[in-house]
């Protein structure tokens, strides 16, 4: 049964959520006390699922009038101490793309889920696809990094959410759980540990909250009102916040830092799954909710006593590049099946030399484990 | 150095590097004394405030003083603080924008939180022009004016934005100008100390970019224009709208009563809380 009603901040059970509201809880969970969203399909329920539990824990939700407000809110809120997130779906995603940067710039941690949909512009807004998937690396202008999960089930809206919240807090960085409506929209199961992993920024008096020794360090982040008088801009900024745009020393090291503080812990941010690759020959390379149709794809030729495997991304970005040249060099072949014209399959050719396969549908349905399997079977 | 610097200095960030970034006899710089006195006055804790602003040269301004300060995007810096305000609701967060940050790329924005009353300070300073890019013309540049983009002359009408602003729904606007001085300290104490959404439209002069296109001379003409056309809102009410015509009211436009969004928010809080208590 939905929940209509909770008592306690943070579930603990088995509950049969939509992935939406799994997200929703799992926010709660992360100590997330601050929303602030504008509808839009397919990412609505989650923000009516904050509307009602945020009140119910004494945090703030509110209905901005776009979907830059929201993220520009969601941003204030996070540098008044708040856990913050939104969540949006294709054009109110576009639309938040100048603040992203301003997130990324200012190191402020903050959560966004996208529901993707059918795009370009307003496409078919109540249908599935997987557009968003560069655009959540690169949508912004300028360099800069971000950490995004791809989930595929109900369970891992739940725990990406938390995840998102706990690596946006530790790196500073802004976080996306890039689900699409099939993953949104799907009602399953969902256990809920007795014990959840949180992770909250770290503060420390005096400390300047824009730079590090280190070329890849992450400084502490006091909140406003905490006795700092914190000078927090969009401009090119010393350690202490001091704008500093005409120097070149300064602008370089900054943008190196924020690259580099996710690019060089990969290791710890980045999550992959692997099925029957042991003695595989094709593999397949999937993500988001067509890693199911993959899976049983790949799970039907093994009866055949076919060799193929499959590799899932859990995390997107930072990309899994080590893991993906790996698997390059165990296979002779890998099919990438996306709802996009293959946005992910471009990246993974950066990083193999083996045969790279696109397989893309754009017509705003999933990709059926049939489809799957007899493109597999081509290339067998 | 006489009190009065000394007390400017004291709310300086001093690590900060002046020179600032504004022209000499800009307007912007009286204001951010009219702001500091208030302050001042009101006695607020330097860590208690939280400037927030957008970008222009109106926008550069809390970047020199020793608060907290939120530098953003243009046009967004309220959206910004009503995260800020909600989060933290014992913060004074106060919202510096230019005429083109406010009402152009922000005008959105700047309605819907003046409808939503919540508990922030809003200041406008109005200097009919884009000053930072370099003198394009703003909604707020007057019928018949020139700039970079309009070099007729402009044909659109402009926004009147403190009666944009009643309309809207904050509970507390004044206008004032940087020739008046003293109205505008007390235009601004006023402003922090009401409790809901208030708005303070401060009309600068823009002398490097808007005088010098439309030949009105230096900052002082400027200012003496501010001077002669600038009319108390109680004086206006015995006025023929003929004399009224081109002129300024300052002034409180608006001091009114309406339910503000943080009370109304606990309130809401209240009956979540116990509905869900009864499970
Ligand atoms: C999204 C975006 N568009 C355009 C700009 C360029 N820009 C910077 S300041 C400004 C206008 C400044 O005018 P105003 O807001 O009136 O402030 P003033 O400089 O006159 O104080 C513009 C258009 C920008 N920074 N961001
Ligand atoms: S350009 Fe105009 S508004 Fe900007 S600092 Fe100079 S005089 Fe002031």
């Amino acid at each position: 049964m939905p929940l209509k009603s909770l008592q306690s901040s943070f579930l603990k059970g088995t509950f049969y959520l939509s992935g939406n509201e799994a997200s929703a809880e799992g926010a709660i969970a992360a100590g997330c006390r601050f929303y602030a969203g504008y509808p839009i399909t397919p990412s609505s329920e989650l923000m009516e699922r904050m509307a009602f539990r945020l009140r119910e824990v004494g945090g703030v939700f509110i209905q901005m009038e776009d979907e830059i407000a929201s993220i520009c809110a969601v941003i204030g809120a996070s540098w008044a101490g708040a856990k913050a997130m939104t969540a949006t779906s294709g054009p109110g995603f576009s639309l938040m793309q100048e603040a992203i940067g301003y997130a990324a710039f200012t190191e402020t941690p903050c959560v966004i889920v996208d529901v993707q949909r059918a795009g370009p512009c307003t496409g078919q807004a109540t249908r599935v696809g997987s557009g968003d998937m560069m655009q959540v690396k690169w949508g912004s202008h300028g360099d800069y990094q971000i950490i995004a999960f791809s989930p595929w089930s109900s369970q891992e809206m739940y725990d990406f959410t938390i995840k998102a919240f706990n690596l946006s807090e530790k790196y500073r960085v802004p976080a996306f759980v890039m689900a699409d409506e099939a993953v949104g929209h799907l009602r399953e199961t969902v256990r809920i540990p007795e014990k959840i992993e949180i992770w909250n920024r770290k503060k420390q008096k005096g400390i300047p909250p824009f730079g590090t020794e280190e070329a890849d360090g992450v400084p502490p982040m006091p909140s406003f009102g905490e006795g700092e008088r914190l000078l927090v801009t969009g401009s090119t900024h010393d350690a202490l916040g001091y704008r500093k745009t005409d120097d070149p020393e300064v602008h370089s090291k900054l943008v190196q830092r924020i690259n580099l503080k996710i690019l060089n812990h990969r290791k710890e941010i980045v999550e992959t799954e692997e099925y029957f690759l042991e003695d595989a020959e094709v593999a397949i390379l999937s993500y988001g909710f067509t890693a199911r149709s993959s899976l049983y794809a790949v799970k039907g030729l093994r009866k055949e006593g076919r060799r193929v495997g499959m590799m899932r991304l859990k995390t997107i970005w930072p990309f899994p590049d080590e893991k993906v040249s790996e698997l390059g060099k165990k296979v002779r072949k890998i099919l990438v099946p996306e709802m996009n014209l293959g946005q992910v399959a471009g990246e993974v050719k950066k990083y193999v030399t083996c045969e790279v396969i696109s397989f893309n549908q754009t017509n705003g349905e999933i990709i059926r484990p049939e489809k799957i399997k007899e493109e597999l079977r081509k290339i067998l | 150095m006489p009190e009065i610097t000394k007390l400017i200095h004291h709310y300086l960030r001093h690590d900060k590097k002046f020179p600032h970034v504004w022209c000499p006899g800009c307007g912007i710089g009286i204001f951010l004394g009219a702001l500091i006195r208030a302050i001042d006055r009101i006695g607020y804790e330097k860590d208690e405030v939280v400037l927030v602003s957008g970008i222009g040269c109106s926008g550069r301004l809390p970047v020199y003083v020793d608060f907290n300060t939120l530098h953003t995007t243009h046009g967004r810096a309220l959206t910004f603080a009503t995260g800020i305000k909600l989060a933290n609701p014992n913060l004074k967060v106060i919202v510096i924008m230019g005429d083109g940050d406010a009402v152009a790329i922000g005008g959105n924005h700047f309605i819907h939180a003046a409808r939503r009353n919540i508990d922030l300070t809003a200041i406008i300073i109005n200097n009919s022009i884009y000053g930072m890019t370099g003198g394009q013309s703003s909604p707020t540049t007057p019928y018949g004016m020139r700039s970079t983009t309009t070099v007729y002359s402009n044909i659109e009408q402009s926004f009147k934005i403190s009666e944009l602003a009643v309309t809207a729904g904050a509970v507390f606007v004044g206008r004032g100008t940087v020739y008046h001085a003293k109205l505008l300290d007390s235009l601004m104490e006023k402003a922090f100390l009401k409790r809901g959404f208030s708005v303070v439209e401060v009309i600068s002069h823009c002398h490097t970019q808007y005088g010098r296109q439309n030949r009105l001379g230096s900052a002082v003409e400027m200012m003496k224009w501010q001077r002669d056309n600038a009319i108390p809102v109680e004086k206006s009410l015995k006025m023929r709208p003929e004399e009224l015509e081109g002129k300024i009211l300052i002034g409180v436009l608006v001091d009114r009563e309406l339910p503000i969004y943080q009370e109304e928010y606990e309130k809401i809080r209240e009956r979540a809380k116990a509905s869900a208590e009864r499970g």
